[in-house]
């Protein structure tokens, strides 16, 4: 047990620092957080700057753009950005969940096609997992895809898809045998979102923004060989997507409240908030929270790097995370009083927290409700019946 | 970085936790408690000879020692000695446990003392049982012969620290076996013609154990590891670790109780000799409250 760098990762996160101090704008530190997500145009200079410097897909192998290294490098990535406030790659579905799930399923000819490309954010992904009748019983999908001589014909609609206005591609879970078991009849396939047949309407959240969309999908037609696994593996391709998260996402989740925990002791020294004994308690939990979460992913990680699959507790990130966020931005805003009910210029750093504590209860829903992890954690951690 | 326990220690574990549950079945542990003592006079030796006092056991071996302990409910001296009066007296050969405003945790069952900077021969000490709550960690009032009795010592900076950071791997250790055996029974017991860990009501509660247990198992394992280590974090990490393992074990026994239904609400049940246990451990030099008071000091100052 050793929780300090090894010379070869010191030297990687001074490298790092290094970097940012270069990469970022003059005094970004010292300006107020920033609100909502990043605006297009950032986001993609962003993410171009971090593949030109050899900072995105740290752990992806190097024939397909990615740089090879051990997950702990990633896990260093994540903590420095966070450090500093570093904008977000504009790829989150595309290094998260489309690239895995390429790496893993592809044939050698789509990993070569789609994975630097998500790297470099010049291609961006969606997920259209959900629809309006399956939600968390993902299985229930019923957009068809219907084979037409060397093309998939695709009818239905998708919900809730993050990123959809902007993206090029899509990640989608389709119904391929209406006939076969509710599982075994689902496949899965990688469409073009400039096929015609396709259009985006953009949903507007309870944060004001529109960040999540309606797919709808008339006669699109999807070349054959865009399916990952063949017909009827969709379930099991789909368990890829939604599993990798055990892998780094727990360090992402940790950089977030990493994050968050340092404005909120900020926010708590500007209000006075500091001298009250009860919100001192109440901040010094979220600190504990916050390492918590921290040294599980440690741990989680070890067991990934030593044996290739990541431990059990793994599971609890998100699970944590997501409530831990949603109880440290309610706080935030306790400690502003009424302030915090001005949004825009005339607001707190611009009406930062009231933000993130309406966004953080989308927390507890997307990528699996917390009702479903629960269940999820009782029932393949601690074997306990299923409760359906 | 490497978060993992060395195969050594997995050896320790696996080991520790095989010899508690051969020596040590639950039925033995609740005769113990009940009976006159508290704790089995015969351990002692048998600790010994297995190595758990060994001088050459790091922090993190026994960090591994003292959670199994918690698990078994192991009825000795042991936590008390290695975690609590051993960087005073130097060594844990002999049983020892601390005074604090005349009371000390097992002092009827420790053979020395600390009082202060002093560790004195408890033979030589007036020393009256006291009913306790944890009746496998009692209470005894220490009368010291006069002020300056026995040898002066100076307490090692990091007593402390050691001892809050092995008390919370024993909290792990409680709150693990409180969830061990909740799972087992909801497995198990049905009404209504299911098992009753397939309604929700009673899994997600189940899951939420878990979820508390395995974030204070990482606060606890960096806690012993950073005062090994004298990393500068020790202070705070120690403050985390007591405050989410003491809260952990405290809710894994009362929802262990709950998911039991009356028969947990036995004494014949073995769960409220863990719950007693999780309750000493919270309640020993400084709540969890006082703990996060410690780590806003390190945020904010005072
Ligand atoms: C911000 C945000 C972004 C999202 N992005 C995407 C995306 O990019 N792509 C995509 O495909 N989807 C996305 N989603 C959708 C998300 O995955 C679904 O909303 C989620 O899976 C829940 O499905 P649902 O909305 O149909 O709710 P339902 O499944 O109908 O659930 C409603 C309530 O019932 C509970 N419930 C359901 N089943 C059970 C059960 N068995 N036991 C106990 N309780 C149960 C749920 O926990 C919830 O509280 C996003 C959602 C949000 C909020």
């Amino acid at each position: 047990m050793d929780f300090r760098d090894t010379p070869d990762e010191a030297e990687f996160r001074a490298g790092l620092r290094a970097w940012l101090v270069e990469a970022l704008p003059p005094g970004w530190q010292q300006q107020p957080p920033h609100v909502g997500r990043w605006d297009e145009d950032t986001a993609r200079t962003w993410a171009r700057k971090l593949y030109d410097a050899g900072y995105s897909g740290i752990t992806w192998p190097k024939e397909y753009g990615g740089q090879g290294q051990p997950y702990t490098y990633q896990g260093i990535f994540l903590e420095e950005t966070a450090r500093v406030g570093a904008p977000d790659h504009i790829g989150v579905i595309g290094l998260g969940m489309a690239g895995p799930t390429i790496t893993a399923w592809g044939s050698q000819e789509q990993k070569q096609r789609y994975l630097a490309n998500i790297l470099s954010g010049e291609e961006i992904w969606c997920q259209g997992f959900s629809e309006p009748g399956s939600g968390s019983d993902l299985a229930g999908a019923r957009t068809s895809a219907v084979l037409d001589g060397d093309e998939w014909v695709v009818n239905g609609q998708k919900v809730w898809s993050s990123y959809a206005h902007i993206a090029d591609w899509c990640i989608l879970v389709v119904r391929t045998d209406p006939a076969a078991a509710k599982h075994a009849g689902l496949s899965y396939l990688l469409v073009d979102m400039k096929s015609p047949g396709v259009e985006v309407r953009p949903l507007r959240q309870i944060t004001g923004d529109p960040e999540f969309n309606e797919i709808w999908f008339t006669d699109v037609r999807v070349p054959r060989e865009s399916m990952l696994g063949q017909p009827g593996d969709g379930w099991k391709v789909a368990m890829t997507t939604l599993l990798h998260e055990r892998g780094t996402l727990g360090f992402a989740l940790t950089a977030a409240l990493e994050r968050a925990v340092n404005r909120l002791i900020t926010t708590a020294k500007e209000t006075g908030a500091d001298s009250d004994p009860v919100q001192r308690d109440r901040i010094a939990r979220h600190w504990v929270e916050l390492q918590a979460l921290r040294y599980t992913n440690y741990r989680s990680l070890t067991t990934l790097v030593k044996t290739g699959v990541p431990g059990p507790e793994g599971s609890v990130a998100k699970l944590h995370w997501s409530e831990s966020n949603q109880r440290l931005t309610k706080l935030a805003q306790e400690l502003l009083g009424e302030r915090a009910m001005l949004s825009g210029a005339g607001g707190y750093w611009d009406g930062y927290w009231a933000y993130q504590q309406l966004r953080s209860r989308g927390n507890t829903i997307e990528a699996g409700t917390s009702e479903i992890l629960r269940g999820i954690v009782a029932e393949r951690v601690l074997g306990l019946p299923k409760s359906r | 970085m490497d978060f993992a326990f060395s195969e050594e220690q997995q050896m320790l574990r696996a080991s520790a936790r095989d010899w508690l549950a051969d020596r040590y079945p639950l039925d033995r542990v609740a005769a113990i408690s009940d009976g006159d003592l508290g704790y089995d006079p015969d351990a002692w030796a048998e600790l010994t000879k297995l190595g758990w006092l060994d001088e050459s056991l790091e922090l993190t071996d026994l960090a591994v020692l003292c959670e199994e302990a918690g698990y078994g409910l192991l009825p000795a001296p042991f936590v008390t000695t290695v975690a609590l009066a051993a960087p005073a007296v130097g060594s844990a050969e002999r049983p020892a446990s601390v005074v604090h405003d005349g009371l000390a945790p097992d002092g009827a069952a420790v053979e020395l003392l600390v009082a202060g900077a002093r560790v004195v021969e408890a033979s030589a000490c007036t020393i009256t049982a006291v009913d306790s709550v944890d009746r496998l960690r009692r209470y005894a009032r220490v009368e010291l012969p006069e002020a300056d009795a026995g040898e002066s010592v100076t307490s090692t900076p990091d007593a402390q620290l050691r001892a809050g950071a092995l008390l919370a791997c024993e909290a792990v250790g409680v709150t693990q076996r409180a969830l061990d055996l909740t799972v087992a029974y909801v497995k198990q017991r049905e009404q209504f013609g299911r098992v009753i860990g397939s309604y929700q009501a009673i899994a997600h509660r189940v899951s939420d154990v878990y979820v508390q247990l395995e974030l204070a198992r990482s606060l606890a394992y960096w806690a012993a590891w950073s005062v090994e280590a004298g990393d500068p974090q020790a202070e705070v990490a120690v403050a985390a670790a007591r405050s989410a393992a003491g809260e952990a074990a405290l809710f894994g026994c009362e929802a262990a109780i709950q998911s039991h239904g009356g028969i947990g609400f036995t004494w014949e049940h073995p769960l409220h000799r863990f719950y007693k246990r999780a309750q000493w451990i919270s309640s020993w030099s400084g709540s969890a409250t006082s703990q996060r008071a410690q780590i806003a000091t390190a945020l904010f100052g005072d």
